[in-house]
This record gives C-alpha cells, sequence and structure tokens, in this order.
C-alpha cells in the first residue's frame, strides 16, 4: 500500500470525498442505532424533522446557529493568524460577565443605551480575555495553546464563584442563581428570534469584507503565513498579534452577550455550553471561510437541534446523538487527508511485472 | 577499466499526478566510476536517486543492482543491497564523536564503543584511503571532516554505491579539491560513485561519465573527456547559452552605504558578525564570499534592520540607520530581496498570488484603511511583463511558480521601488542556467541605474565575473575586500578559510622575491 500526494485534486473529487465521508459515517452511525434497538432510517427523519419540520424547531435550530456562527467568526480571524484560540468557551464566559454586570448593576444607565453598552462591555471583556495570551504570545512566546485552554477554567470558576457567592440573587432562597434581567437589558426580538438573527449574518459580512479588505485583514494573513516575511514587509507584529486577539476574543463575548440577554436571561454556566469548543470545528471545516461559516453553522445547528428532539421524541439518549456527531465529524476531518493524499494498493513485486 | 555494472536503471518513469518527473529514464553506473548526474532544477536528478535509495518506487521500469533485478522498497532495504546517500545537510549528532556517529544505527549490539568495532571502522577506513580522527566530537570538526564522516558511515555499512547529493555546496575550493581526492579513492577501490551537481567544472574535474537530464528524460550520457562545459550546457538547457557574463561598467558614484565595526551576536553569543567594515558605492556591485553561514544572513539583516546590533554603526546616505525600524529602512530606500535556504521563508507569502505578494511593502502607505488591489494589480502586469515572468495570471499563487519565476517576482518588486541600495542574498540559488543569467542581466540593469547592490553569491566564477569588488566572510569576520580585476579563485578560497588577503598578497612578493 502506498499513499501518495494528490496533487492539485479538482473540486468535482474534493465534492466527492465529502459526500462518501457524510455517507460513511451515516452508516457507522446507523450501525451503533441499530445496535441499540431502533431504526436508523427513522430516527434520521426524526433528527431532520425535529430540526426544520416546524417554525417551533426551525427557530431552535436557527438559535443554535447564531452562537456558534460569532463565536466561529472570532476563532476564525486568531487561526488566519495561526493562534490558536483554544478559550472561546471562557472568552463566552467573560463576554457574558461583563454584559451582567452592566445589566445588573448600572442601573443608572439610561434604558436605551443598556444594550449598547452591554456589547461594548461584552466585546472589551471577552477581548481581554484572548489579549492576555495574546500578550505573553507576543512578549515571551508563550504557548497560546495552553494559555488559551487554561484560561477557560479560571472563567468557569469565577462564573460559579459568582453565582454562589456576591451575585447570588438573595430572593431565591437557598436556590444559588444570578437575578435574571431586567426587561430593558434583554435583546428585542425578531421572528421570534432575539435580534441576534441579524446580527450574526452582518458580522459575517463584516468580517469576510474585513479579512478581505482591510490593511489589517491583509497583515493578519501574512503574520498567519509567514513570521519572518511579515517582519521582513516592517510589520509591527507584536501588536498586529494582540490587536488580532482583542477582535477575536470580543466577538466570542459578543456571543456571550446574545446568549446571557437573548437565551438564558442571566448569567449561568449554560452561556457557552461548548459553543467555544464546537466553533473550532465548524470554524476549520468551513475552510477558515467567513461566507461559509454561516452554513457550516447552520448545519451543525441541525444537528444540534436533530440530536435533542431524538432524545425527547425517541426516547433515544443525548450521548446517542452525540455519537453521530462525533462519528459525522472524525470523517469530515478525516476526509481531508483523501483530499490530500490518494492511497494506491499494489503489490510489492509489481513494478518489474509492469514492464513492457 | 573494470566494466562490471553496479547499477542499471531501464525505462524508470515516475509521476507525481500531472507532472511527469522521470520519463524512461535509463541509467547505468559501472563498477569504478565517477558517475555525474547532471540537470536543472526540476530535471528529475532528485527523483531518480531517490528511487535508488528506496524513498520512492518507480511506477514503471526495472532496477537492477550488481547485475540483479530488484525492487526496492524501502530506504533500510536500499541499505542492504550496498547503495549510501550522503545528503547535502548532514545527518549527525554533535555531542558523539566521529567513531559512534559511524556505529550508530547498527543493530549488532546495545552498547556503541567497543574496541573491535573501532578497530573494524579503522580496517574499513584503511582499506579505502580515509583520514580523520575517530575520537574527536562532530562539534570540533570542520565541514568537510563532518562530509568524511558521513561518508564513512554509508562505507562502514558496506555500501559500494554512493550517492552524492550536491556535496561541494557547503565547501571552499580547497576543500572540494580534497573531497574529489578521496572520491577518487574511493572508485579506485571499487566503488561505484553518482554525484549530482549543477556545476559544470566540478563535472569536467571528477567525473568519467556524465548523464544529462532535462525535464525528467534522459538526454545523453557521455564521457567526461569527451565532452566539454558548452556542449554540457547545451544538452542541459537544451539549446544554446551564452555563458558569459558582460560586465557593464558603470560610473562609480558617491558613498551609499558605510558598515562600520559592526558586531551581531548570535545563539550562545557567538559573534555571528566581528567587527565588520566596508564601504559601497552607487552605481557598484559588491559581492559577498563565504562558506555557508559565515555571516551573509546576519549582514543583509542588520542593514535591514531585521537583526540586532550589538555594536557598530551602518551609514546609509549619511545617516546612521542602526536604531531605525525595518519599515523607516525600506522608506529610505533599502531594499531587500533575501532568498534564504527555504525560498519562500522571508521576502512572499507562497500561498498568495503575485497582486497580494506586490501589496506586501506598499499597502501601509496607502490611503484608508483598506487595501487598494487595483494598485497592486497593475504593478503585478508590469512586473510580470516586464521581467517575462512565466505564470498564468498574476492571481496565481506564488507557490505554484517555477523557482526562477519566483525569484522574479520578487527581484521584480523590489526593482519596481526603484531602492538606492538593493541587498540579494542568493538571487540565483536553485535557478537553471537561462534564469540565472537573466538575474544577473536585470542586477546590472538596476547598476548602471545607479542602484548600490550588495551581492551574496556561492559561484565564485559568477563573483568574479560580476562584481566590482568582492568582500570574502569568514566566522563573521571580514578576512579581505579584493578588486575583483585582480583576484583569484584560489585566493578567494583561502580568503574564505581565514586567511586573510593581505598576509596572501605578502606571500605574492616572497614568491616574487
Amino acid at each position: 500500500m502506498q499513499i501518495i500526494k494528490r496533487v492539485g485534486a479538482s473540486k468535482k473529487q474534493i465534492i466527492i470525498i465529502r459526500l462518501i465521508a457524510i455517507m460513511v459515517a451515516l452508516v457507522a452511525s446507523g450501525i451503533f442505532i441499530v445496535m441499540l434497538g431502533y431504526n436508523p432510517i427513522t430516527v434520521y427523519s426524526n433528527m431532520i424533522s425535529g430540526a426544520l419540520g416546524s417554525k417551533i424547531r426551525l427557530r431552535a435550530t436557527l438559535l443554535e446557529m447564531i452562537p456558534l456562527t460569532i463565536t466561529s467568526l472570532g476563532i476564525l480571524v486568531a487561526f488566519k493568524m495561526k493562534f490558536a484560540n483554544i478559550g472561546g468557551e471562557g472568552q463566552i464566559l467573560m463576554g457574558a460577565f461583563g454584559a451582567t454586570y452592566v445589566a445588573l448593576f448600572m442601573d443608572w444607565l439610561p434604558e436605551f443605551l443598556v444594550i449598547p453598552v452591554m456589547f461594548l462591555v461584552g466585546f472589551l471583556v471577552g477581548g481581554i480575555w484572548a489579549v492576555i495570551p495574546a500578550i505573553f504570545k507576543a512578549r515571551f512566546d508563550a504557548n497560546e495553546t495552553i494559555m488559551t485552554l487554561m484560561l477557560n477554567y479560571i472563567a468557569i470558576q469565577w462564573i460559579t464563584y459568582l453565582q454562589y457567592g456576591p451575585w447570588r440573587d438573595p430572593e431565591l432562597k437557598g436556590f444559588a442563581k444570578i437575578a435574571n434581567f431586567p426587561q430593558y437589558a434583554l435583546l428585542p426580538r425578531v421572528f421570534g428570534i432575539h435580534i441576534g438573527l441579524i446580527i450574526a449574518p452582518v458580522l459575517v459580512v463584516f468580517i469576510a469584507w474585513f479579512l478581505r479588505r482591510t490593511k489589517r485583514g491583509f497583515e493578519i494573513t501574512v503574520v498567519g503565513e509567514s513570521l519572518s516575511t511579515a517582519r521582513y514587509a516592517g510589520m509591527d507584529i507584536s501588536r498586529i498579534i494582540i490587536t488580532t486577539m482583542l477582535l477575536s476574543g470580543g466577538l466570542c463575548g459578543i456571543t456571550g452577550v446574545i446568549q446571557a440577554a437573548g437565551v438564558n436571561k442571566t448569567l449561568t454556566m449554560n452561556v457557552s455550553s461548548g459553543y467555544g469548543f464546537t466553533a473550532i470545528i465548524t470554524t476549520y471545516l468551513s475552510g477558515l471561510n467567513a461566507t461559509k461559516v454561516l452554513f457550516v453553522s447552520f448545519l451543525f445547528g441541525v444537528l444540534l437541534q436533530g440530536g435533542s428532539y431524538i432524545q425527547s421524541a425517541l426516547q433515544i439518549p443525548q450521548s446517542a446523538a452525540d455519537v453521530l456527531q462525533g462519528m459525522l465529524l472524525l470523517c469530515a476531518l478525516g476526509s481531508e487527508f483523501f483530499v490530500q493524499y490518494k492511497v494506491r494498493f499494489s503489490k510489492k513485486n509489481s513494478v518489474s511485472s509492469e514492464v513492457k | 577499466m573494470n566494466k562490471t555494472v553496479y547499477v542499471d536503471m531501464k525505462n524508470i518513469c515516475k509521476t507525481f499526478g500531472v507532472i511527469r518527473a522521470n520519463h524512461d529514464i535509463n541509467f547505468s553506473v559501472y563498477k569504478g566510476e565517477i558517475h555525474g548526474l547532471l540537470g536543472e532544477n526540476g530535471a528529475g536528478k532528485s527523483t531518480l536517486v531517490n528511487m535508488l535509495s528506496g524513498i520512492y518506487t518507480p511506477d514503471s521500469g526495472s532496477i537492477s543492482i550488481y547485475n540483479e533485478n530488484v525492487n526496492i522498497h524501502s530506504p533500510k532495504h536500499a541499505i542492504e543491497l550496498g547503495i549510501g546517500m550522503i545528503h547535502q545537510h548532514f545527518k549527525l549528532i554533535d555531542v558523539l564523536t566521529a567513531a559512534e556517529n559511524i556505529m550508530l544505527g547498527q543493530k549488532d549490539s546495545f552498547f556503541l564503543s567497543t574496541k573491535h568495532k573501532i578497530k573494524s571502522i579503522e580496517n574499513v577506513m584503511k582499506k579505502y584511503g580515509m583520514e580523520f580522527d575517530l575520537n574527536k566530537k562532530i562539534s570540533d570538526m570542520s565541514v568537510s571532516e563532518k562530509q568524511n564522516v558521513e561518508i564513512m558511515k554509508v562505507l562502514y555499512r558496506g555500501s559500494k554505491i554512493l550517492i552524492l547529493d550536491e556535496p561541494t555546496a557547503v565547501l571552499t575550493p580547497q576543500e572540494i579539491d580534497k573531497l574529489f581526492i578521496v572520491l577518487r579513492n574511493l572508485a579506485n577501490s571499487g566503488c561505484a560513485i553518482i554525484i549530482i551537481t549543477h556545476k559544470l567544472n566540478e563535472i569536467m574535474s571528477i567525473t568519467d561519465r556524465v548523464t544529462v537530464l532535462r525535464q525528467g528524460e534522459t538526454i545523453s550520457t557521455l564521457e567526461t573527456k569527451e565532452t566539454n562545459i558548452r556542449q554540457l550546457t547545451e544538452l542541459m538547457v537544451g539549446k544554446p547559452v551564452s555563458l558569459s557574463i558582460d560586465k557593464v561598467n558603470a560610473e562609480r558614484g558617491k558613498l551609499l552605504l558605510s558598515v562600520q565595526n559592526l558586531t551581531a551576536l548570535g545563539e550562545h553569543n557567538v559573534r555571528v558578525l566581528d567587527d565588520v567594515s566596508f564601504d559601497l558605492y552607487e552605481g557598484e556591485i559588491l559581492g559577498i564570499a563565504g562558506v555557508a553561514g559565515s555571516g551573509q544572513k546576519e549582514l543583509c539583516e542588520t542593514i535591514a534592520g531585521l537583526y540586532p546590533v550589538e555594536k557598530g554603526d551602518i551609514y546609509f546616505e549619511g545617516e546612521n540607520i542602526v536604531e531605525l525600524s525595518p519599515r523607516e529602512i525600506i522608506e529610505r530606500g533599502v531594499s531587500m530581496s533575501y532568498i534564504p535556504e527555504d525560498r519562500l521563508g522571508m521576502g512572499l507569502v507562497a500561498s498568495m498570488d503575485m497582486v497580494d505578494n506586490m501589496l506586501l511593502k506598499d499597502y501601509v502607505n496607502q490611503p484608508g484603511i483598506t487595501v487598494n488591489r487595483k494598485v497592486a494589480r497593475d504593478k503585478a502586469e508590469r512586473v510580470k511583463e516586464r521581467l517575462d515572468i512565466q505564470a498564468p495570471n498574476v492571481n496565481t499563487p506564488i507557490r505554484k511558480l517555477s523557482g526562477g519565476n519566483i525569484q522574479k517576482v520578487l527581484l521584480g518588486r523590489e526593482m519596481d521601488a526603484s531602492p538606492h541600495l538593493l541587498i540579494t542574498a542568493y538571487p540565483v540559488r536553485g535557478l537553471d542556467i537561462g534564469a540565472s543569467y537573466n538575474i544577473y542581466d536585470l542586477l546590472q540593469e538596476q547598476k548602471q541605474n545607479n542602484v548600490g547592490i550588495l551581492y551574496i553569491g556561492e559561484d565564485l566564477d559568477v563573483l568574479i565575473e560580476l562584481c566590482n569588488r568582492i568582500m570574502v566572510l569568514c566566522n563573521g569576520k571580514v578576512t579581505g575586500i579584493a578588486d575583483s580585476e585582480s583576484v583569484t579563485k584560489e585566493d578567494l578560497g583561502l580568503m574564505m578559510a581565514g586567511e586573510s588577503l593581505s598576509s596572501l598578497q605578502k606571500e605574492d612578493e616572497q614568491c616574487k622575491l
């Protein structure tokens, strides 16, 4: 067996490889579902109808898509610079923390200003959470993967502390929960969903434009491709890393604001619920393309919502839906290998026999 | 001559995707001969020897070693067959001795240094007439000693067929002579030696036969003594090529760059530049010669503001630029086209197209917060036209272009900025002959436009022909600045090895007396 580098796979080949990967994932998960005692066809069709089958279900799917899209954009900006931002979770939580402070404790603000200030503060606090590792990276070349990851745990513990300590709502006796946001701090609604439905696509267009058209976007790409070329061109690399991470963490922070003020109506651990990690996958699958992020996030929304639907409709444990999700990811990422390489099976001694 | 065939490759084909790396290649090597493998970049030399050393397997065709049909399926198998590859970059462990390095990876015993193994290495050395100290640590060895250890390593494994990939790139002329004596000894003791190079004079002086490859095909195999450099060049390039640099005379203008007592530190505070001083005038090409890693890279980078200066001054048009940032230096008209080991490592971004690569230095000065690709596209089209860059269009990612064309993109961009000082490091590395001469012409054109050029080169013949003066670096020190009209290649070689120009001149005078 030989593994050969594929030179310039055609678009058609790539599509075929991707489709095969999805088929493989569905078949493999199907076997698993059969072993659980269900009919895979029923399960799959239930997932689809559970995600898209009615207005309410579609709304639930979109509610998953919005945080995934915005977080992915944040991750994408960092990945474009080859900065491994694994800290989306923490940045989301810190953004939500900033927004919560504005919503609950800055009651001297005029009501119409509360939501804009929440977004601003959420962006900054989320951004700062990403700027910390960026400074260490720029000044001391510290490993950003470890630092962003560790900052997640600090953020989680910080929110837990607030929830059980100083920010605990005294009116809910005995139940540790932070108070709900006042009405004026909740996001306005459009089409039965919160305003994030508009914010997310606007941000997609903005980031696509930013990366492609602006000087800073150009710098980010160059720094990501070759540090020494960036230096050679006279770019201030430290400044670029730090400001880019402010944007990256800030976008994740906006996710936090939206989840807190649009979905949870308060600050809880559920604000992030894994979007920071899932977004890494959606970003990667989108091939670092801002426009594609929107579509990939929608597909993931379908997967997440469909998964929780079959749980209630068919009494299939949530973990079974997670298995399907994992299987799809594994195959999608694994198929990259076949886009890059092809495998040829040949017997060891076939070479001489091929001589004419 | 004994004509036992050691290697016989017949009708070898190898394709990578759509690229035909080797097509119907026939190549044979006799026992006791030194066989040169000649060809431009991308002619298929490496692919061919990689199939001999088991890294690739041919798509079709047959290989026989010692008259026996074989299918070399792995590097390990190649070693078992007695095929040894000596790479350009040594694979030795610095902290171990020569003997330990040679024994490393042999599976017969667990411990490294045993008396009888040293004895057996000494026997092999004696057999082939090799000489170096087995107990010396690699870190204390010179480049050519290290190369001998590499050769010994494959000999000790019983190799009879030696493949050397561009072995002379890292050596001074004197060391090259020594290497050739070693190789001739090996051939006389019954080895077959394949040497890959693109330096024609080396082919002429060392090989018995030479096989010329072009675009993946065997063009011809010739007896070296029946051919000449001109014929080999024509075979290699496929058309007659003029092999002389017409040195244009430009008026030497005013002082452009004055480097004084420049010192810079590298790892472990070693002085990578040690008290370097020189002047460069407008309309002059100053060549820099030296064995690889003598401080050339650091010299370029200190002038461009990319490497910290420990001590000393760099005056550019009368102004000290030592403390300035790279961007400020660029703005003053210093341009650097730097081709490090990895061609695309600095200066260009491989995944970007010509348009974006043109933007690299210009985007800053554009108005507003957005980049203007229209201007860059015009520039790319202009550079493509002017330098005759072979690319489907200006939107092709430059990593898909050939080495020569990538080089032209870089040089073209730098020249388009009409710099006052152009620093070019290894601008022809990896380029074929035609493309190289193209680059020399472009540089001379710049010189005529009153640009001062710092040319860091490898090929001493070219340095002598192209440059007005040549400065030689050895371990970061300047061993002399010679006038290219009067200096000889041998003198340059001695200076590269550390002798100073003044001591050489003294010797000359003594000889005359």
